[in-house]
């Protein structure tokens, strides 16, 4: 471990050059490589350049160019801001949660069957019990990874890879189970979550058709939450030191196998969080396929935004911009949106390896202070 | 980085023509909504897609397609070609049956139409496309019993809703006609039509699943498969390639997929045609024509809309008392005489 890691630990995070580099410039960089390595794709595949300034135009209408293309792409970024949020808690930890999909899948079955099954409550209490319901269930959920790594050492990468695979079981299973499943279905398909337990949608009165839910302010107020616990509660701490050094953290007195539980388990709940959040202000009801692969998109929008609250926001919203506008790129200019897959694919590449985009923008960064040379 | 500026400049030329040319068409516009196999499933999403590219061809419409990735993409989706820039929206399969039905409400000057559902009370704006599936299925059934030599036959089917389990009903249906004709004691592995359970691979889009599915169904003594799940079945086709025809066939569903999988297409006994080309088609036809109207469409074995493929490469394998059989089959459903759904 070096000295500018310890006093990092040790200080209150304070805005300097480098960060600035890590946070932005870093993750700027690598989205334009992206987008121009994804029009290289498309000559490559023989699609004409007017297509591809064609396709980019619809990208970026798609996602800011109307109130609905705002309305889709933050409906979008929500559930990957929340699940994100609770992956990058997880990685600050020093856990490496790929079970968000599984604590996503959980979260929002148990939303759905929360919701269907206590109808009749006003939803000034249904609501947010159902999404509390959600989010405990993801949290167990996630627990599970969290106890087996405390306990016995099993590494938490296998066991919630392993806990996914369960996951999509379970469901298939639960939603065949005759209290579950729709009446007069024979697929498996939940039944329909009630109004006061959906997340109201928030623009209906301007168009029918606009999506945009209060699953919104949740997304904030979450994204305030996790930075607060993180940089100024003691949890958060203890979250931080363990995950730069675990060793330290257990000399210093930090309970390891705790620290990883509640870590496990609050990034399960903020996955949850994210399922319920689909099912109850999205589908309204649960089907094999909700959770879209949200669950792992997270793990790359945690990984954009650097573990940091506020970049995974913005990573999110990156995210679920391209999702809208990949929609509107397949209408206006027929380009399959298999080529958003590859711009997010190369975006990831491109964040994990900050020094691949220094070489390629060395003008971005500042000069490395000794031996540097200017290439 | 310089190297891409001058690229990026003529790419921003290029696209505010085209953006101009494309304001200034105006041409009729078909636009299809595919469920999660995708347009080019070599059979469901890109059959009914052949009935917009034929209108392409002989109507001149325009035509534009969304491809579903997740069951959360269909009502994003369908809204994206809100708007006014479709003259009919049609989307393809039985799952969006939920999201087209709240988006038809919401728009009633839109016309829709969808593929495998509808409605009742019909809604005004939207145009059911369905399929008398098992009228075709159950002559695959009976061309399947007669040429087992296992006595057992495999179905599996995609996800357990109603246009996926009427050819498991029709084949089924099918081979117990055989056996109550010839006597004999032909088995059906992976549908009950009594208790509707059954083999499902609960996805339409995993050939992964197909091929397993098939190979399971194959370890039971199956000799011929048939899978009705989309592009699924493509992974069962790969199985019975590398097995060897005399010991596993495969029955395509949808297209005739003998054509649409060349590369696989000794393999298919037959194919259970929906021609969903066709009632697209006939859809967009209405639209254009100005005789559209919501309701239903239904395809049946009278009117083409499904259909049993020729046998092609097979056809020396198949005995022509059985194909006698078959033709005096498919003229006693045309004119009722045989109940396909006993």
């Amino acid at each position: 471990m070096s000295g500018r890691d310890m006093k990092a630990l040790l200080e209150r995070p304070v805005w300097g050059r480098s960060e600035v580099e890590d946070l932005v410039i870093v993750p700027l960089f690598a989205v334009i490589v992206a987008l121009v390595l994804g029009a290289l794709t498309m000559l490559a595949t023989n699609v004409d350049i007017a297509t591809i300034g064609h396709s980019y135009i619809a990208l970026a209408r798609g996602s800011l160019g109307s109130l609905n293309a705002l309305s889709e792409t933050l409906t979008a970024a929500i559930p990957l801001v929340l699940a994100g949020l609770g992956l990058a808690l997880g990685f600050r930890a020093g856990l490496f949660n790929i079970g968000a999909e599984g604590q996503l899948l959980m979260g929002g079955m148990a939303a759905v069957i929360a919701g269907f099954a206590l109808s009749g409550l006003p939803a000034a209490i249904h609501l947010p019990l159902a999404l509390l319901v959600g989010a405990l269930a993801g949290a167990l959920y996630a627990s599970i990874a969290g106890w087996l790594r405390a306990a016995t050492g099993a590494h938490e990468v296998i066991s919630t890879i392993m806990l996914n695979l369960i996951s999509y079981r379970l469901l298939d299973y639960m939603l065949r189970m005759p209290a579950i499943q729709k009446e007069g279905r024979a697929d498996p398909i939940s039944r329909s979550v009630p109004e006061a337990a959906e997340l109201p949608r928030l623009l209906s009165f301007i168009d029918p058709n606009l999506r945009l839910h209060a699953g919104v302010f949740l997304m904030l107020a979450m994204v305030a939450l996790v930075w607060w616990v993180l940089f100024r509660s003691r949890i958060g701490f203890e979250f931080r030191a363990s995950g730069e050094s675990a060793d330290a953290a257990r000399y210093a007195g930090i309970r390891a196998g705790l620290v990883i539980v509640l870590a496990m388990g609050t990034a399960g709940a903020l996955a949850g969080l994210a399922g319920a959040n689909q099912v109850l202000g999205v589908l309204g009801r649960a089907t094999p396929g909700f959770s879209a692969g949200i669950g792992f998109d997270a793990i790359a929008v945690a990984l954009l935004g650097r573990s940091h609250p506020v970049g995974v926001l913005f990573a999110g919203l990156l995210f679920g911009a391209l999702e809208a506008g990949g929609r509107q790129m397949q209408v206006d200019a027929g380009v399959s949106i298999d080529l958003i897959g590859i711009i997010q694919a190369l975006i990831i590449v491109f964040v994990a390896a900050p020094l691949l985009v220094r070489a390629i923008f060395p003008w971005g960064f500042r000069r490395p202070s000794s031996g540097g040379r200017r290439p | 980085m310089k190297t891409f500026a001058p690229f990026l400049r003529q790419s921003a030329t290029a696209a505010a023509l085209l953006a101009v040319s494309a304001v200034s068409a105006g041409a009729f516009t078909a636009c299809q909504v595919t469920d999660t196999g995708g347009i080019d499933d070599n059979s469901f999403n890109q059959t009914a897609w052949k009935g917009v590219e034929d209108a392409q061809a002989e109507l001149g419409v325009t035509g534009r397609f969304l491809e579903s990735q997740a069951e959360t993409d269909y009502e994003a989706n369908i809204n994206s070609l809100l708007g006014g820039a479709c003259d009919v929206i049609i989307t393809v399969g039985f799952l969006l049956g939920d999201a087209t039905k709240t988006a038809a409400e919401q728009n009633p000057d839109q016309k829709f139409s969808i593929v495998d559902f509808s409605y009742d009370p019909a809604l005004p704006n939207v145009l059911g496309q369905v399929y008398a599936t098992d009228e075709a299925a159950f002559l695959a059934g009976y061309l399947a019993a007669g040429m087992t030599q296992t006595g057992a036959l495999g179905v599996f089917g995609g996800i357990n809703i109603p246009p996926v389990t009427i050819f498991m009903d029709g084949f089924h249906h099918g081979v117990s006609y055989y056996n109550s004709q010839k006597g004999t004691a032909v088995t059906v592995l992976g549908w009950d039509p009594i208790t509707r359970e059954g083999l499902f691979t609960n996805n339409f889009d995993s050939l992964d699943d197909g091929r397993a599915f098939a190979q399971n169904l194959y370890d039971e003594g199956a000799d011929i498969v048939l899978p009705v799940a989309g592009p699924v079945g493509l992974g069962s086709a790969a199985l019975a390639d590398e097995l060897g025809t005399d010991k596993l066939k495969i029955i395509g569903v949808d297209a005739d997929l003998y054509f649409t999988d060349p590369a696989k297409k000794h393999v298919y006994l037959t194919s259970i045609t929906k021609r969903m080309d066709a009632t697209v088609l006939q859809v967009i036809k209405a639209v254009t024509d100005g005789t559209f109207e919501g309701g239903i469409l239904t395809g049946t074995l009278a009117n083409g809309g499904v259909d049993l493929a020729p046998f092609h490469d097979m056809e020396g394998d198949v005995p022509d008392a059985l194909k006698a059989e078959l033709a005096a089959i498919r003229q006693g459903i045309i004119d009722g005489s045989i109940d396909v759904s006993p």
